[in-house]
């Protein structure tokens, strides 16, 4: 037998059982440190109870035409999860994982290193998920915020919107050196996401361009809300919105794994 | 037998030569050391035989198989240890072997593995638990997990204490008895007069010696003219530093 065939010999595990394997641990490691399980899940509802707390955001307002603060200001809990997930947690993982040579010494077994990624998205995903059902769930139950009136734009958008944001957060950890500049540029960004989504000026106090820019920036906080209040009509541009969405989604994870630096 | 041969390799990063001509072979059962000062290429070279890196020139054998084209085949066969490569804080010990033990088809029992490296105390433990030496146990472990015939370790001992060292000196030679070709890198020369057969002084991107350590130690005595030399001697001899001796 020739050196070349004992060396080829040996066969690969299928990929399905690796990435099984990988992500088994990655659950563990995750749920060892739960602080982004706790801020992402659990901190949207709370924040939103808080604000129930003061009786005057709990009174139907012509300002809201006709709604409370609380129901106008859910969407924007729900935001609040998503990016504390997506867009602050998935980057800081990563490039901690850069700087230290965990993706580095994968890259020297039979497995490319992708599957690491491919494990992160799968709990990053997952837990935008359990944070989004968290909040409407809550927001019902306690508040008495009714569900989503038009559920399957509103799980669309969901979707679309979310993965815009994993997708920025991705490019964010493509190229990022290390986690203390992941922080830096996930937070700017973070910033951003959140003053269009209204964390720090509800929306309707935003001047007309950052409202806009909510229409068109992930996770499109715009169509969330018309899609949780109903207010879908067809002069409602929300089959751009989500094409828009949709769009940032490709072109950011294309340019994030062109650009994705292994160490 | 040759089970790695390297002809001629030149690497540059930029501007930078990192490694202007290296050539070398390794038997089956050596343990090879890959010597030089700081910068001296001795990474990048063990690098671009792991396939890790893409040489700029130079014929690459390893197991018969280009580190450069037959990646994938050379990672089943080829364990490296990497300098510098951490493990996620709080993986547990075991959590990591079984992990890399599954991207194999045939890995070592993970168990015996344990045994072998003397840390099936500390199997729950997670990895910034672990003291520097059963980091680097546990970083040969991974190394090993996947039953390579060649494994190569860079700086292995480096930070350890010398307790620490000297168990990991023992592994070493544990390794090669179970019948695996070792390739070290190393800045120490007791380390490397210890433990290898043969070495390779690098030197600025070129081989300045390739020899057995006893007959770089009986060379370096010669040329002093009487009183018995050490390797380190002869390394420094062979770095440009003779002025030093």
């Amino acid at each position: 037998m020739s050196t070349t065939e004992r060396a080829g010999a040996p066969g690969r595990p299928p990929l399905p059982a690796v990435l099984r394997s990988v992500l088994a641990v990655e659950v563990r490691l995750f749920l060892r440190e739960p602080l982004t399980l706790v801020l992402g899940v659990a901190m949207p509802s709370v924040v939103l109870f808080g604000m129930a707390a003061i009786p005057a955001l709990r009174e139907p307002s012509p300002d809201f035409g006709g709604m409370r603060f609380i129901d106008f200001w859910a969407p924007t809990a729900l935001v609040l999860g998503l990016c504390l997930v997506g867009v602050s947690h998935l980057p800081a993982v990563i490039g901690t994982y850069r700087e230290n040579g965990v993706l580095r010494r994968l890259s020297t077994t039979p497995v490319h290193p992708g599957v690491l990624l491919v494990a992160q998205l799968i709990i990053v995903l997952a837990t935008m998920a359990l944070s989004s059902l968290v909040l409407v769930v809550a927001s019902w139950l306690v508040l008495d915020i009714g569900l989503p009136q038009r559920p399957l734009l509103f799980a669309v958008a969901l979707v679309t919107g979310s993965a815009s944001l994993v997708a920025s957060g991705m490019l964010v950890a493509a190229v990022v050196p290390s986690a203390r500049a992941a922080n830096g540029v996930a937070t700017l960004l973070y910033l951003v996401v959140m003053l269009v989504g209204g964390l720090f000026l509800p929306r309707f106090l935003l001047p007309e361009v950052l409202v806009r820019m909510g229409e068109f920036t992930p996770p499109g906080v715009q169509l969330l809300m018309d899609a949780w209040w109903g207010r879908v009509d067809s002069t409602n541009p929300h089959a751009v919105q989500l094409a828009v969405m949709a769009g940032i989604t490709v072109l950011a994870a294309a340019a994030a794994a062109r650009l994705f630096r292994w160490e | 037998m040759a089970i790695i041969e390297v002809a001629n390799l030149r690497k540059r990063y930029g501007e930078k030569v990192a490694v202007e001509d290296v050539s070398f072979s390794v038997d089956e059962g050596e343990i090879f050391g890959v010597l030089g000062p700081n910068g001296a290429g001795k990474t990048t070279t063990v690098e671009c035989v792991s396939g890790v890196r893409e040489p700029d020139r130079g014929r690459l054998r390893v197991l018969g198989l280009d580190p450069s084209t037959d990646r994938t085949r050379l990672r089943r066969v080829l364990g490296i240890q990497l300098q510098e490569a951490r493990l996620p804080d709080r993986i547990r010990v075991v959590e990591a072997l079984r992990m890399y033990a599954s991207f194999h088809q045939h890995p070592a029992d993970v168990g015996e593995l344990l045994s072998m490296l003397d840390i099936t105390d500390r199997a729950g433990a997670q990895y910034r638990t672990l003291s520097g030496g059963q980091q680097q146990r546990l970083s040969i472990a991974l190394a090993l997990v996947g039953r390579p015939r060649v494994a190569v370790l860079d700086e292995l001992t480096t930070g350890l204490d010398p307790r620490a060292r000297r168990e990991t000196w023992k592994l070493v030679e544990r390794v090669r008895d179970s019948g695996v070709t070792i390739v070290l890198v190393s800045h120490f020369m007791d380390e490397a007069e210890r433990l290898c057969d043969r070495v390779a002084v690098v030197d600025r991107g070129r081989v300045a010696a390739l020899d057995t350590p006893e007959r770089l130690v009986a060379r370096a005595s010669h040329e002093r003219g009487g009183g018995r030399a050490t390797l380190e001697d002869a390394f420094v001899s062979l770095t440009g530093g003779g002025d030093l001796l």
